[in-house]
């Protein structure tokens, strides 16, 4: 069961998530202090541990829009949080993907903080309200990262059997 | 196969003798872009390798280029600190596509990669910032990353697991008036077809309008097309493009040129008539809130900004400094102007541009990213108002939440600045 700490709307953007003025902090173990620190209550929640790691955003559409900064991504991923929203903005959906964040896409969710939702491959239900809706699956695409833990495995993988395949050819 | 341009641009990318709309591909990067988050690259791009046994080495040291711009010169120590390790990592890989901080080469990624000649029609060009749209202009197939994705790109010289986008095609008729700008029909278009009306797929531009329309357009086009959610905007090469090509970026090789089937299968077909454009708004705090300027009321203006990858280029310092000439900015308003690259910069102080906006009373800054962001210079006071030809107006976008950001083109810019208020450039405000 996982918590609902935070709905938003429409068009969250990553200066909402990860405001530009911190953004000369990149490293993923710095990033989460900064996460939402426009929404100061939200923010000093998740820095006190107030917040249990696999606690829910629900978001409306477009969640992610704007740059490209990971941060957006990494500051949600040191939370362990999971993102639900009715779409993802494309760079913000590889971002989490690769960093390992979870996003589930549902088009119809209506959740409010505070409910309790059973998040399932194909279906969210909330246990708050007692109804159901479809999770659509994340784009086909990205599925073999998403099995390897994330860009970086999966990068490593493919470089160590390109190298292997090359000394084999010289051998 | 009838093929988009972009789909043609992968099928070339990878090889393959065609592509369409949905293909999972991987295809071969012929440049890769980034700035100040290089550092976080860097350290994504080492973890990479981590434990392999293998010498981290970038896959082309050519085909990378890194521009300082985001926060130039340096506002604090970490960012310092950055930029050196930046600087460090650069001459150990012999990345030479590298434009540090200085006044013979600077200036904002999104100007210095056309400008050099780096981008070329028909390549696949990644940068790890959203408005890597921008390259569009020049017929490539130019997309935002992330930063990981840009380590896993330095490893392989390849985008892994790509979907092949859909497109939508944009025809613009008709021809642009007076005081009316590429700025304008860029925001028009994302009111029309809203925030997230491309996300996923990309904005192919055609049409009589868009055959006029030089470079330094195009370039503003493409650059805000991530406004409306699309993967990339893109200009199939034309005539312009080659001049630009050839007379501004000094390309001396071939450029192969090829354009979409004439019978591509597009998402969609979004017709515009830009003989009845005004001069539009986009009005706080989302990109897709556009009025046209006339509609949006007596909105009076603390900062005025002139600027950005979207529009600071000659063309755009030159209209807003014919509107100020002799003139002065009204009082109470602080107008900022900064040149997307010190190559503008110069040309602008030749043409007697910079002299101009001083004269009025503006302030110019260096070329570089500054107040677009928010992070370094021109960050706004609480409840106050900026007037912006930048491409975002995110509630924090220029460093404060509790403040309100408007776009608009560089004309509507320099009249606003001389009456205080949002005002429509064909009446001047008087
Ligand atoms: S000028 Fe603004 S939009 Fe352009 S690259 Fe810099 S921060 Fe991004």
């Amino acid at each position: 069961m996982a918590k609902v700490v935070l709905k938003l709307g429409d068009d969250i953007s990553t200066d909402i998530i990860y405001p530009g003025r911190y953004m000369a902090t990149v490293l993923p173990s710095e990033t989460p202090q900064y996460a939402f620190a426009d929404l100061p209550e939200f923010n000093s929640k998740l820095r006190s541990g107030q917040i249990l790691p696999g606690s829910v955003i629900v978001a409306g559409k477009n969640f992610g829009c704007g740059s490209s900064r990971e941060q957006a991504a990494s500051t949600l991923k040191g939370y362990d949080l999971i993102v639900v929203a009715k779409n993802f903005a494309r760079i913000f959906m590889q971002n989490a993907i690769n960093l390992g964040l979870r996003l589930v896409v549902c088009p119809e969710i209506e959740a409010e903080e505070g409910d309790e939702l059973e998040i399932l491959a194909d279906k969210i239900i909330n246990k708050t309200s007692d109804k159901e809706f479809t999770v659509e699956p994340l784009p086909k695409a990205r599925q073999a990262i998403i099995d390897a833990g994330g860009l970086i495995p999966y990068t490593r993988l493919r470089l160590l059997s390109i190298k292997g395949k090359k000394k084999k050819g010289r051998a | 196969m009838a093929m988009t341009m972009v789909e043609k641009i992968l099928s070339r990318a990878t090889g393959q003798k065609s592509v369409k709309a949905g293909d999972v591909i991987e295809p071969k990067v012929s440049l890769a872009m980034s700035h100040e988050n290089a550092a976080l690259v860097i350290n994504q791009f080492l973890e990479i390798y981590k434990d392999t046994g293998l010498k981290p080495k970038v896959w082309d040291p050519d085909k990378i280029a890194i521009i300082l711009d985001h926060r130039v010169p340096a506002e604090s120590a970490k960012t310092a600190t950055n930029q050196k390790k930046i600087r460090e990592f650069v001459a150990a890989q012999r990345i030479k596509k590298f434009h540090d901080i200085r006044g013979d080469e600077g200036g904002i990624c999104h100007q210095i990669l056309p400008e050099n000649g780096y981008v070329l029609p028909g390549t696949v060009v990644v940068g790890t910032d959203s408005h890597t749209t921008t390259h569009g202009a020049l017929g490539a197939f130019s997309f935002g990353i992330g930063a990981t994705e840009m380590a896993s790109v330095w490893a392989l010289g390849r985008v892994l697991n790509v979907e092949v986008p859909k497109t939508i095609k944009v025809v613009a008729k008709g021809r642009f008036g007076r005081y009316v700008l590429p700025k304008d029909f860029i925001l028009y278009l994302i009111g029309k077809i809203s925030a997230e009306g491309a996300n996923y797929k990309v904005l192919e531009y055609h049409g009589p309008a868009i055959q006029k329309m030089p470079t330094s357009g195009r370039l503003t086009v493409a650059n805000m097309s991530v406004e409306a959610g699309a993967t990339s905007g893109i200009f199939p090469p034309d005539k312009e493009t080659l001049r630009y090509l050839k007379e501004e970026a000094k390309v001396k090789g071939p450029v192969d040129v090829f354009g979409p089937d004439p019978d591509a299968e597009y998402d969609q077909v979004v017709e515009i008539n830009i003989s009845e454009l005004e001069p539009q708004v986009a009005c706080p705090h989302t990109v897709d809130n556009v009025k046209p300027v006339n509609q949006v009321g007596r909105v009076r203006v603390d900062q005025i900004v002139i600027g950005s990858c979207t529009n600071g280029r000659l063309d755009d310092l030159s209209i807003a400094a014919r509107i100020l000439k002799g003139k002065k900015i009204a009082k109470g308003v602080r107008m900022l102007v900064f040149p997307a690259s010190f190559r503008i910069y110069q040309q602008a102080l030749q043409l007697g541009y910079l002299a101009d906006f001083i004269k009025a009373g503006a302030v110019v800054m260096n070329p570089g990213c500054g107040c677009c962001l928010g992070v370094h210079q021109g960050a706004l006071g609480d409840g106050e108002v900026a007037l912006s030809t930048t491409n975002r107006n995110f509630k924090g976008r220029m460093g404060n939440p509790k403040a309100e950001v408007y776009l608009c083109s560089p004309s509507v810019a320099a009249a606003s600045a001389l009456t205080g208020y949002i005002t429509d450039p064909r009446k001047g405000g008087k």
